[in-house]
């Protein structure tokens, strides 16, 4: 004990010596940690910048000074004109038809995804060990395979040209929101339910009253991803609306940037940088439960 | 808890079953069983039988057997091409993404106090990486008279070429932009780096092992489970990829960009010839099977996984 202190003594009054010299380096090389990491974390924005940049620029100077992030004055005739949009529908309506078409989906994905997930997470039953298998395969399964069936599907139903094939297979639960929200109903107490069981609630009593309260969490975590995949979907639009009073902000960017149809890259741009603003502020906001969400998916390994 | 649930027998017959454990268990299962069925296992028949069939939407299918996969690896240089293509961007663009998520992880594990920003200035372009807009904006940044362009001519180098006109660039481009989208595997990196227990470290400084030492001893090792199941996610999601090839190069120049699943919609969407794109849907699902298989048998070797005691 003593010979501790002693070597302890002895390692603070070589650590003072040092110190100042140690001091100096320790800040050169953080100064260089910060410099290094901020300077990097420009070159990763700068695409960003430059676009959000260029949209308050005169649309004939984008290109002539690619080079100079900053305006030389900012003008935002090009929102206004980019709002116009194209085929005497407005933006007003593409952000429209893609606020209708993502919360619903959103709200489908999350009913489900939390209803199906306490079935896998709390019950014994025949079969679930199959049930979740072909769940977790579907993670994995290519679009591709069933992409043309489904749209057959949907065809022979007309809803080609409504948001139905957008929007009511997310009622279905998506495994991704499912093995998130079983991930968190696991880490619930089973005493939790037994306790209630025994105070006389059924199974879908203990759904309502104890585990969805509960899980308040990874529900908000489903709303956020939801919500940004089916904002950003395009694929899916692509596929399914063909008119353009039905077009939502990221089929619309697509359509708007066809060199066909016009080549006002000022307006271009302000159309996407604010396609992007919803998606920002969930980025900004709820960014805790981004970070919950991604770890929950990537680290299952 | 058998003899709880006895205790309390429900009354009525449709009640009493659905309190049943057995049956409540598939209520709340029963929307993803029938979306199963309908999204899925039904669709998944369907383009297995269509698959060996010539399809127009607009006659009825006629059987032709397997001349849609003869056709396609004996006739269609496009079909080729496109899985030359995807095959690469696939096998390039993952490992390296992942590469850059592990080395800045490192980076950012390192406490201090402007961490949480530089995660955040990180992170961002993954969050919005996938949407039409940056696409867009993807495509002009390296276009002739880009940005690109224009900052090489500032620091003095003169260069007129489009990166996506030329043959040899393009590809590069849209590996550019998934390399960039490296920050969600950043954060599960971070994520996985702070479950290691700070007590092996503190053991192997005992050890005398130096920083390069414990990084491939402990770091490394311990890392593998994360970096194989994102391994092999993220090249499953490079053999799919579309929106890039859609937007930004449309599969030019001279189809040096043409995805898989870019030919695959062209196929079925632009030419009507569906039993053809079921034909490749089916190929492209042997071939991301056989390449997670692959990985998997891999796994063995260089994959850690801690004997649970």
């Amino acid at each position: 004990m003593e010979q501790a202190v002693t070597a302890d003594k002895k390692r603070n009054r070589s650590k003072q010596s040092g110190s100042t010299s140690k001091k100096i380096k320790k800040l050169a090389s953080s100064t260089i940690y910060h410099v290094l990491v901020t300077l990097f974390g420009i070159v990763m924005i700068y695409p960003l910048l430059w676009m959000i940049m260029s949209s308050f620029k005169e649309s004939s100077s984008i290109f002539r000074d690619a080079d100079n992030l900053i305006p030389e004055t900012f003008m935002f005739e090009n929102y206004t004109n980019g709002w116009k949009g194209f085929a005497d529908y407005s933006f007003g309506t593409f952000f429209k038809n893609s606020f209708l078409i993502t919360i619903t989906a959103t709200i489908g994905a999350v009913a489900s995804g939390v209803i199906i997930a306490y079935g896998f997470a709390r019950f014994q039953f025949k079969g679930k060990n199959f049930w979740f298998s072909c769940m977790m395969l579907t993670m994995m399964l290519p679009y591709q395979v069933v992409m043309i069936p489904q749209f057959l599907i949907f065809q022979k139903l007309n809803w080609i040209n409504t948001i139905l094939p957008l929007t009511v297979p997310h009622f279905f639960g998506q495994a991704f929101f499912i093995f998130l929200n079983m991930q968190f109903i696991k880490g619930i107490p089973k005493e939790m339910d037994e306790a209630a069981r025994i105070d006389g609630c059924s199974y879908y009593g203990v759904f309502t009253k104890i585990i969805l309260p509960m899980i308040v969490p990874s529900i908000i975590t489903t709303c956020i991803f939801s919500f940004m995949w089916r904002w950003d979907d395009f694929f899916g639009a692509l596929l399914y609306l063909n008119k353009p009073s039905s077009y939502p902000v990221s089929l619309a960017l697509k359509m708007f940037a066809d060199p066909s149809s016009q080549s006002d890259w000022g307006a271009m741009f302000a159309m996407s940088s604010l396609s992007l603003v919803p998606v920002f502020l969930i980025f900004i906001f709820f960014q805790k439960y981004l970070v919950e969400g991604i770890s929950t998916e990537g680290l299952k390994g | 808890m058998k003899k709880v649930r006895q205790q309390r027998k429900p009354s009525g017959g449709i009640r009493a079953v659905l309190c049943h454990e057995q049956a409540a268990g598939y209520v709340f299962i029963a929307p993803f069983i029938i979306g199963f069925m309908i999204f899925t296992i039904i669709p998944i028949i369907a383009s297995f039988l269509l698959a060996f069939t010539d399809y127009d939407i607009l006659s009825k299918p006629s059987f032709i057997g397997l001349d849609n996969f003869i056709k396609m690896f004996t006739a269609d240089s496009k079909f080729i091409k496109s899985l030359e293509v995807t095959f690469f961007y696939a096998v390039v663009s993952t490992p390296l993404r992942l590469l850059m998520a592990l080395v800045v992880a490192m980076i950012l594990v390192r406490p201090s106090k402007l961490s949480a920003i530089y995660r955040a200035v990180y992170y961002l372009p993954s969050i919005i990486g996938g949407s039409v807009a940056v696409a867009v904006m993807w495509k002009q940044i390296f276009s002739s008279d880009g940005v690109i362009n224009a900052l090489l001519m500032s620091v003095g180098i003169p260069c007129e070429q489009s990166w996506l006109g030329n043959k040899n660039t393009a590809i590069w481009v849209l590996i550019l932009l998934s390399v960039w989208q490296f920050g969600s595997s950043m954060l599960i990196f971070l994520a996985g780096l702070k479950q290691i227990p700070r007590t092996l470290y503190e053991a192997a400084i005992v050890d005398g092992a130096g920083k390069i030492q414990s990084f491939f001893k402990i770091t490394l090792p311990l890392l593998t489970p994360t970096i194989f199941f994102n391994l092999v996610m993220q090249t499953i999601n490079g053999f799919m990829a579309f929106t890039q090839s859609y937007i930004i190069t449309g599969g030019k120049p001279l189809n040096s960009t043409l995805f898989y699943a870019f030919y695959l919609y062209q196929k079925a969407f632009t030419n009507y010839d569906m039993g053809y794109a079921c034909a490749m849907a089916w190929v492209l699902l042997v071939i991301v099977a056989s390449v997670t298989a692959i990985l998997f048998k891999s796994s063995g070797r260089w994959v850690y996984y801690e004997s649970k005691e």
